[in-house]
């Protein structure tokens, strides 16, 4: 069976695309190893200082251990509003299921910014009566990272729930379980690998929120993101590249680990 | 009858949480960035008679959609080649192309930003090398401005652009191609008249998602355009914290929703939610 394959003129262009797309990345390994204090290329010499920087300086610790710590509350606030309004939907089939979804889908097709500027207001306007919920807060900061994880979390969740084959909770039901019981016992397990993806795409999102972030923190609430976006924005530091090409190795590393596990292509 | 009163009561108590904390944590304080924007400094319409008066808003304004529209053409047109190869090459291209669309698209937003500066400032990659071999003797502007942004924006937003594009050449129909290549048709041919035409709702689809992504963008041009291209969503920080003028910058927020809900409903009208995924 002949097959239509891609001719030499669409390798050559999609390899220009993949060169475009892997540059930047490649671009930071020698500036991370450049011996200056500076944002430059290694002349000659290498250096791992801008490496052991990241672990002298205790701002980068201090923001990647904040970081975890909002990434982890959020995720887990945003997976179990997710997992109970999915479960809400899928059991019940309510009317107005697409505007409720839509809804909850909101957070996602708004322009981040606007959602920026809209966390900034109720974050402002609860500091007023809280004095560690609010602005500057770290968890005002997880609170907000809710808000914009949870359609994610809601959408990954629906999807290994609508794979799942309804005779299996009729089953249950006919047979006298409870809603409780359905929920815990019979979709839950079903649908754990959606649960675990849905908590760990929550948690990566919160730890690379930055859009909402710099609106909602000044000096107490500085997560990683917020402390690189502060070295890129004054004077470049080095040490941000050395940041960076720990960050793309975990990042590959994952994404191998993924393709191994699962064995077929990551969504 | 029981049964069915106890369903409603189990979903509404479901559905509840998260929709009570949607409400609260964002419809409501929504609602209050559109009362800023009727009520700061004074109350009135002021702030959207300045919307359409302003020589710097304006000016804003018609940079992003420029820089939307050159992002838009730039990104779907690389996403379409290397698409190709991602749907429909041998099982190695796959695996190749994959890796090359999905680690990008995995790592955040400062890294990708900061690779380019790195490649593009003065002191780059780039200036460096043309430099040692003598091509330039000073180095070049490439970042700190319109270039640079386009550059990182489309950069970003190529893995968005595959997707939907991925999706329509998947969904498409092998034997037509066959037969128009059976039939005589060159491969070029083939291309351009069968295979692109067929794959359009996934080309709309694409466009307007980077379209609408482009216009909220922000940490990318801030970034890479240095203060110099201000873009719409970094005017709206600037209003909020520099002036701070916030009800300008709820103004714009407003006005930007509206905008990129009326592309959103264009969206859904020619292409169906599922055949984006």
């Amino acid at each position: 069976m002949p097959t239509y394959r891609p001719g030499p003129v669409s390798l050559i262009l999609a390899v220009l695309v993949a060169l475009f797309l892997l540059l930047p990345l490649l671009a930071v390994v020698p500036v991370s190893l450049t011996p200056s204090r500076m944002l430059a290329m290694p002349t000659g010499e290498l250096s791992l200082r801008h490496y052991r920087s990241l672990i002298e300086d205790p701002r980068w610790i201090q923001s990647i251990l904040l970081s975890i710590r909002i990434g982890i509350v959020s995720s887990a606030l945003s997976t179990v509003l997710a997992l109970s309004f999915s479960l809400g939907v899928w059991m019940f089939q309510p009317r107005f299921t697409a505007a409720l979804v839509g809804f909850v889908l909101l957070p996602m097709v708004v322009p981040p910014v606007v959602s920026a500027v809209t966390l900034y207001f109720l974050l402002t306007s609860i500091s007023g009566i809280s004095s560690f919920f609010g602005y500057d807060t770290w968890l005002g900061v997880a609170m907000a990272h809710s808000v914009m994880t949870v359609p994610f979390a809601t959408v990954l969740i629906l999807v290994s729930l609508s794979q799942l084959d309804r005779r299996i909770d009729l089953a249950a039901r006919g047979l006298g379980a409870g809603v409780w019981e359905r929920a815990t016992r019979i979709i839950m397990p079903n649908i754990k690998f959606g649960i675990v993806t849905a908590a760990l795409l929550s948690f990566v999102l919160s730890w690379e929120e930055i859009g909402v972030t710099l609106f909602i923190t000044s000096v107490n609430a500085i997560t990683l993101p917020r402390l690189m976006w502060m070295g890129l924005r004054d004077n470049i530091d080095p040490a941000i590249a050395a940041l960076s090409v720990i960050l793309i190795i975990i990042t590959v590393l994952v994404l191998a680990a993924r393709s191994v596990i699962t064995r077929r292509p990551v969504p | 009858m029981r049964d069915t009163l106890s369903d409603r009561m189990g979903a509404a108590l479901l559905m509840a949480p998260l929709l009570l904390f949607l409400v609260l944590a964002y419809a409501w304080p929504f609602l209050g960035v559109v009362k800023w924007s009727f009520t700061l400094p004074t109350p009135g319409l002021g702030q959207y008679h300045a919307l359409l008066t302003d020589d710097l808003v304006q000016s804003v304004f018609i940079r992003t959609l420029r820089i939307a529209a050159i992002v838009t053409v730039v990104s779907v047109t690389a996403a379409y080649a290397i698409t190709v190869v991602w749907v429909r090459g041998s099982p190695v291209q796959r695996i190749l192309a994959e890796f090359c669309i999905l680690v990008p698209f995995w790592i955040s937003v400062l890294t990708r930003a900061f690779g380019w500066v790195a490649l593009l400032s003065n002191r780059g990659l780039i200036n460096t090398w043309l430099q040692s071999i003598g091509f330039i003797s000073e180095p070049l502007t490439l970042v700190r401005n319109e270039f640079g942004v386009i550059v990182g924006m489309s950069h970003f937003l190529i893995p968005f652009a595959v997707f939907p594009l991925a999706s329509a050449m998947r969904s498409l129909d092998e034997r037509v191609l066959l037969a128009a290549r059976g039939l005589g048709s060159s491969r070029m041919r083939t291309f351009w008249t069968v295979f692109v035409p067929m794959t359009r709702s996934g080309i709309i689809g694409s466009a307007l998602i980077v379209f609408v992504f482009s216009l909220g963008f922000f940490i990318t041009p801030a970034i890479l355009g240095g203060g110099r291209s201000v873009m719409i969503a970094e005017l709206i920080y600037l209003r909020i914290f520099q002036s701070p003028d916030w009800g300008l910058g709820a103004a714009i927020s407003v006005v930007l929703v509206v905008f990129v809900g009326a592309l959103m409903a264009l969206l859904f009208r020619y292409v169906r939610p599922k055949q984006l995924v």
